[in-house]
């Protein structure tokens, strides 16, 4: 190995240095070096190995166009696979592997596989591997494939940032025009962010030794300086990687090395894109050894980081080729200039150049400069599906400007304009939105096509692996159109996303077509220009972060008292209390409700007010049940349903005057329900005349139920006492508590007396802590959600999206009524008489025993009839064992339900099969006694 | 990310909106008869135009219910009428 | 003649220098008139013909695409194939579909790669593994493999998700259906056409469909950007622009449009050897053969024909992938991209006469158009070929939704299709 550091370069400091590894060898780089520059500084030039045939890869670019250099980074105990040598920035300590390889990229063990090259042509697994099943042949086939290994790792701080900003002009790319349209638009007042990804600005020049008659570097300064004078926002190492709809755009922004990076969501009124031009691979034999690069490479490798590609270097360019020979004569570089149209081009080496043949001599040479022309870097105007217009002499598609997505522009070499000048004054006019038509016919580039001869040996992609040869069978095979060819030989696919192998790609399509470059079109550019790491498209969005639970205004002090808290329905509520066996702990709750009474934190419940002249018959349009009819201080059980006529929630609505009803809906559809009663409101209603509000996060609710419920709340310090002869099961008052409005509902959940009490939430916790301190010593305490769930159960109440599916209907249940008899129209009515809906087969509500001595039916067994093939006439939806009754008791829809009560059923779960007696889903209290007490 | 313009609220994120429905969908007077084709129209055939589109959405934020138009392939906003003209 | 493909012509065309492959399909000329046009060379369509073909002998066919075949849906999609669904009808339609699978490469001597590996729905809290009981009962009622497995079972299959018991979605166990799995997508279109090709099918690319034949307000035929072509009877398999076909039999269908996005990473080491779904966190991936994770999830939140995704069902969907393997937070996404798929109101398909003479309909089939593809194609080649349904086809008729006989699989089971 050879240091062929030659001075040096403006990016890296040579006097700070320090070790890095590449495959297990210790080398030295320098701060500023990436790792491919550092790489190359050391003399090494086998970097990896082909993704199909093991053949030793090099470097090839400078930058994201790299298509080979892709290696394994550790750094700090943190990995990261499939790095870009070309753009990762160099850290000290640094272990850098290459992927592909075993056990290096100098030797691998699979650089056999070159030799099968003749059988492995593109699609060739489309051909075998059918017998007996592919799923054999699998595992294989996978561990070839595949790049870098991903470790199980997870580093906790690796979290991106998300910022969102706005602004009137992006600029992306600092290049000569992306910095004139930066300042012409940041002097003429607009608000601009310039980006670029590189970690120096302006360093991406270095064809032009003066720009506007200054040296290229100290203009670049200058316009730098301008342009932060004049208030613009300038990032570096920030990647433009997507334009979305209505001109946002995707930033990435580096953070360092396994440092997750940041996403900044810039949403631009005018986009300026100039994000230049990459240079084209040449197609000739061997063109993939390590040793060849591409001109602009070999350029930004001397200039920004004083390292020459070689000694004796060919130059094989069809366009600026004297420039780069002065360049390279400059450095003491011996050229050796090549036809890069020459039939008869070929590179010759074993794991790297070693010497040209062309149709006159051979040359020994140690690197191979090419340039097959310039591709304009059109992707993100393709993420808006910009038309490209296909300029013939410099055979390249350009951006059309006539058919530009909303707010994007293109300027510079992107533009498809190559003279500095043209690109400048192009780029001033674009800048403050004046029209512009620059000249692209200046420059002429020929597009050499591939040789002849050796087709197979030209590669177009050289991280998938992709021949000429593998084109022309494609086409052969008549996958003909430009996609069939991109899929079918998978050109370019890669990594890289075919940044150099696309055009050359359609190239060869066209050559062998016969057809124009243009007929043959162009595959479409997906997001992101560069790989993203999820991380950074998903942010802060995991955890508790990830749809947040809601949480309860008194959640301390149930965790005070031991409370196993479980989401439900999106809220983080108790579902029992106190450390050790859940079903233990309900069975007791459940048994002291009974006995005594539960204190329940109920604030989840919806509390939507509707008022307004019309609310009445709004809601009785709302709901399926009539509430028309429905007076001050009473509450009334309902369903709302879908047009659909299938039961969307249930739950209770009070009238508190003739023209204000609050709507007590399930916890888990407040926002569904809101939703539902403003979009009614508002079309179709006069929504002048009916106001809703969601007042569920202003009020708590503690609901006491049991027999000792009454007493308990008596025991509040109270204006009134309540009777219950007067106040009956389903009616509600106001009453003051500690000066603030309480509301007592009679509505029950468990079977037994309830009072749902009401408070502000500044009042819940005085709340709470009174009635425990009031129950304790009648042996009352705090209920969770488990052991209320299991008393509806033995009262056969629904729980809707439990109990029931996107099918059922209020018939189904029980709730007959409305639809024989209400004559107002209600949202889902007609649905409710359809064909569907009127069958006799419908699964209705019923319940289920089993002997005292059986096992449980398990939730989810499905009941069956008969027979050999078992079909399935219901489900299993609730089950439990019954601590009041002593015996499991289950809950489930069963096809004509209502006319089976008394008979056995089949209950299938898992294969096996048992039998359980078709009861009426309520097990407790039939009668209602203890609901209605008074 | 897109942007809808609220009528009241102005431009806003396209997560502060819901799609309701396509405009001008008239529901069926229920309270007489109706045949199942009727009322299957109405509940569930869309015109779902590829172009211009007229729906309406509410914002979520301000809860209101508005009509939008759009084209369904550019995502171009042209314009957000509120529903209470005339009211 | 289309080459034979085996391991011994792939070994002899190494030696010859590939030189004797022919070609995979024809592009042939439009004829004036054929017995049966299909619209839209996707899966559906291309699959469609072959069975027209091969099982009823009608070989005068044309399928016509205004793009090049397999270009639509077909290729964009997460190629997981899997028949766990709730209903009997979904799960006799899905189910003939994964048998057919399993055939397929051997059928068209086209290898597929179905790769059999499994999908895992995650069950991530008691109640969804009640939900899953339920599910995979079903499933086992219905003569589909299935089972409910628990956490150690899980971690066994897939031990790159996330175990932590304080996940946001910790994982209690799964539904496993072994059977499902994924497969090559634009093999599975190409392996169509080519079969369908050399029974006959003439398959039109690049042929627009700009206006349909109506007479007496029957459908006669196509007029194309290549000229007026006739046909007896006329399918429609144009998923993603079904509406905007039907308007031009002047039909509205209870269709919406949504953009479906996708997304693949940078291509790594196997880490993941089977199809994890989470419905907690809306996101599902798998890892392909070249190494690269496959990720899906729901459908974007605007009602769109516009082929490319947005950045709020990104967030979502890759924000679930890093909760269910929070070690993949590291991977690049190389690339992502979107479909456009037809939205039912019950997320089933609509298979079955269009309500315009001579017009029939293969659609609907939201973000799910992949898996159902042999079947689709089989199902609708019965139609075309006899004019009526076959028994599994027979739900899914346009006339569900006025007799309220929806097969509302989300409903079901609250786990998005």
């Amino acid at each position: 190995m050879h240091m062929s550091r030659t001075h040096a370069g403006v990016q890296v400091n040579t006097d700070a240095c320090f070790n890095f590894e590449f495959d297990g060898k210790t080398l030295q780089g320098c701060e500023g070096d990436t790792i491919a520059s550092a790489l190359l500084a050391n003399g090494v030039v086998v970097i990896g190995r082909g993704f199909k045939y093991h053949r030793p890869r090099g470097v090839w670019g400078s930058w994201t166009e790299e298509p080979n250099a892709i290696v394994q980074v550790t750094l700090n105990k943190r990995t990261l696979p499939n790095c870009l040598a070309t753009t990762t920035l160099l850290e000290t300590g640094m272990q850098v592997k290459s992927v592909n390889a075993f056990p290096s990229a100098a030797f691998d063990i699979k650089g056999g596989l070159n030799l099968l090259r003749r059988w492995l042509g593109a699609g060739f697994y489309y051909k075998t591997f059918m017998w007996p099943n592919w799923h054999l042949f699998e595992p294989m086939i996978r561990k070839m494939a595949g790049l870098g290994a991903v470790s199980e790792q997870c580093f906790d701080d690796y979290v991106s940032d998300q910022l969102h900003e706005t602004c009137d002009v992006l600029v992306v790319g600092a290049g000569p025009a992306g910095l004139v349209a930066a300042r012409t638009a940041a002097e003429a007042g607009e608000s601009v962010w310039l980006v670029d990804d590189h970690h120096t600005l302006g360093a991406t020049h270095f064809y032009h030794e003066f720009i506007e008659g200054v040296a290229a570097r100290s203009w670049i300064a200058t316009q730098l300086t301008a342009i932060i004078a004049a208030g613009a926002t300038v990032y570096s190492s920030t990647t433009a990687f997507g334009i979305y709809d209505h001109q946002l755009v995707g930033l990435m922004q580096l953070q360092g090395f396994a440092q997750a990076p940041r996403l900044i969501r810039l949403r631009a009124s005018r986009i300026i894109l100039a994000t230049g031009a990459i240079d084209r691979p040449l197609l000739f034999r061997n063109n993939d050894l390590p040793g060849i690069f591409s001109q602009s490479a070999a350029l930004d490798y001397l200039s920004n980081y004083g390292v020459s590609v070689g000694k004796r270097v060919g130059l094989a360019s069809v366009h600026n080729a004297d420039q780069v020979h002065d360049v390279f004569a400059k450095h003491a570089i011996e050229v050796v200039a090549l036809n890069p149209q020459d039939e008869a081009l070929s590179a010759i080496g074993r794991k790297q150049i070693q010497s040209v043949n062309t149709s006159t001599a051979r040359e020994s040479v140690d690197a191979l400069v090419v340039c097959g022309g310039l591709t304009p870097t059109i992707h993100l105007w393709s993420h808006q599906q910009g038309g490209l217009r296909w300029q013939k002499n410099i055979h390249a598609f350009v951006p059309n400007r006539e058919q530009a997505p909303a707010g994007l522009f293109v300027v510079g070499a992107a533009a498809g304009i190559y003279t500095l000048e043209d690109a400048l004054s192009d780029a001033v006019h674009v800048a403050i939105g004046r029209a512009s038509t620059p000249n692209l016919a200046a420059v002429s580039i020929p597009m050499p096509s591939a040789k002849t001869q050796n087709r197979d040996s030209q590669w177009i992609d050289v991280q998938h692996d992709v021949t000429v040869k593998d084109v022309d069978v494609a086409v052969q095979e008549n996958y003909a159109s430009v996609e069939h060819v991109k899929r079918y030989t998978t050109l370019g696919m890669a990594v890289d996303q075919g940044k150099t192998s696309n055009m050359l790609g359609l190239a060869a399509l066209a050559d062998k077509q016969k057809v124009s470059i243009p007929e043959v079109g162009i595959t479409t550019f997906r997001p992101p220009f560069v790989p993203v790491p999820l991380v950074t498209y998903g942010g802060q969005h995991t955890h508790l972060h990830s749809k947040p639970p809601k949480r309860l205004v008194l959640e301390p002090t149930h965790r005070a008292l031991n409370a196993a808290l479980c989401e439900y329905g999106g809220w983080l509520r108790p579902g029992w209390y106190g450390d050790g066996r859940m079903d233990e702990h309900v069975q007791q709750e459940v048994l002291m409700t009974r006995e005594q009474a539960g204190i329940l934190d109920a604030s989840a419940l919806g509390k939507i007010e509707v008022m307004g002249p019309d609310a009445r018959n709004f809601l009785n349009f709302v709901y399926y049940n009539r509430l028309d009819n429905l007076q001050p201080g009473h509450i009334r059980y309902g369903f709302m349903l879908t047009e659909g006529g299938s039961v969307y929630d249930d739950g209770v609505v009070w009238c508190m005057d003739e023209h204000r009803f609050l709507v007590s809906c399930s916890s888990s559809h407040v926002a569904g329900v809101e939703q539902l009663l403003e979009s009614w409101r508002q079309d179709g209603n006069n929504p002048n005349q009916i106001y809703v509000h969601n007042a569920t996060s202003q009020w708590a609710t503690i609901t006491v139920t049991g027999p000792k419920a009454l007493d308990i709340v008596n025991a509040l310090p109270l204006p009134i006492e309540l009777n219950m002869a007067e106040f009956k099961h389903m009616r509600f008052l106001e009453a003051t508590y500690q000066n603030h409005t309480l509301r007592i509902a009679r509505v029950s959940f468990s079977g037994e007396i309830s009072f749902e009490l009401s408070v502000p939430t500044t009042q819940a916790l005085m709340l709470w802590n009174d009635l425990l301190r009031i129950g304790k010593p009648l042996q009352a305490g705090p209920l969770g959600l488990e052991a209320m769930s299991v008393m509806r159960a033995e009262k056969g109440y629904i729980i809707v999206g439990k109990d029931t599916d996107g099918e059922t209907m209020p018939h189904d249940l029980g709730f007959t009524g409305p639809r024989a008899n209400k004559t107002a129209a209600f949202v889902g009515d007609r649905s409710l008489h359809t064909k569907t809906a009127q069958s006799s087969s419908r699964r209705q509500w019923v319940g289920f025993t089993v002997p005292k001595d059986q096992p449980m039916i398990p939730v989810g067994a499905h009941l069956v009839n008969g027979g050999d093939k078992p079909k399935s006439i219901g489900v299993v939806t609730s089950s439990y064992f019954s601590p009041t009754l002593q015996q499991p008791i289950a809950l489930g829809l069963l096809e004509a339900g209502a006319l089976r009560l008394g008979e056995q059923v089949s209950v299938w779960h898992m294969g096996q099969q048992s039998r359980a007696k078709v009861v009426s889903p309520c097990f407790y209290d039939v009668s209602g006694a203890r609901l209605h007490a008074g | 990310m897109q942007q809808f313009p609220c009528p009241f609220c102005g431009e806003r994120d396209e997560r502060e909106f819901h799609f309701l429905a396509e405009a001008g969908k008239e529901r069926p007077n229920t309270t007489v008869s109706i045949d199942d084709e009727t009322w299957a129209r109405y509940l569930y055939k869309q015109r779902n135009e590829k172009g211009e589109v007229q729906e309406i959405w509410m914002h979520l934020t301000c809860r209101e219910v508005f009509l939008l138009k759009r084209h369904s392939v550019t995502m171009a906003v042209s314009e957000s009428v509120s529903l209470r003209q005339g009211c | 003649m289309p080459s034979h493909y085996s391991a011994y012509s792939l070994f002899r065309e190494g030696l010859r220098q590939q030189s004797g492959w022919g070609k995979a399909w024809r592009s042939p000329k439009p004829k004036k008139h054929y017995e049966v046009i299909i619209i839209g060379a996707g899966g559906h369509g291309l699959a469609t013909a072959y069975y027209l073909a091969k099982n009823h002998g009608v070989r005068n066919v044309a399928v016509i695409d205004k793009g090049w075949l397999g270009g639509g849906n077909t290729g964009r999609n997460t190629t997981t194939i899997r028949s766990n669904y709730y209903y009997p009808e979904s799960c006799a339609l899905y189910d003939l579909s994964v048998q057919l699978y399993e055939n397929l490469s051997r059928e068209l001597n086209y290898n597929v790669m179905f790769s059999q590996r499994g999908v895992l729905t995650l069950c991530h809290s008691d109640p969804e593994m009640e939900m899953g009981a339920r599910f995979t009962n079903a499933m086992k009622l219905n003569g589909v493999d299935a089972e409910l497995i628990d956490v150690a079972a899980v971690k066994q299959r897939a031990p790159i998700l996330n175990f932590q018991t304080d996940a946001r979605y910790p994982i209690h166990g799964a539904i496993w259906q072994a059977r499902a799995g994924t497969a090559r997508h634009d093999a599975v279109a190409w392996g169509y056409a080519r079969a369908a090709d050399a029974l006959g099918v003439d398959i039109i690319q690049q042929c627009e469909v700009r206006e349909l034949i109506l007479e007496n307000g029957a459908c006669a035929g196509v007029r194309t950007a290549h000229g007026d072509i006739r046909a007896n009877k006329i399918g429609a398999a144009v998923a993603g622009h079904s509406s905007v076909l039907a308007n031009l039999a002047n039909i509205t269908l209870p269709i919406h449009s949504y953009a479906l996005q996708a997304f693949v990473s940078e291509p790594l080491k196997p880490i993941m050897n089977t199809v994890a779904l989470s419905p907690a966190s809306g996101t599902y991936f798998s890892q392909s053969d070249k190494g690269g994770l496959v990720i899906g999830g729901g459908i974007d939140r605007v009602p769109s024909y516009g082929q490319r995704g947005n950045l709020p069902a990104q967030e979502t969907v890759l924000s679930g992938l890093i909760e269910m393997a929070p070690a993949l937070a590291k991977v690049k996404l190389l690339r992502h991209w979107a479909g456009i798929v037809d939205v039912t109101p019950d997320s089933s398909p609509i298979l079955g006469p269009s309500g315009v003479d001579g017009l029939y309909l293969n659609c609907g089939w939201g973000t799910g158009g992949f898996k159902a593809i042999p079947a689709g194609g089989l199902l609708f080649a019965h139609l075309l070929a006899t004019g009526q349904h076959h028994v599994i086809s027979q739900p899914f008729d346009l006339n569900r939704f006025a007799q309220g006989r929806l097969i509302d699989e989300g409903a079901a089971s609250g786990i998005a299709h």
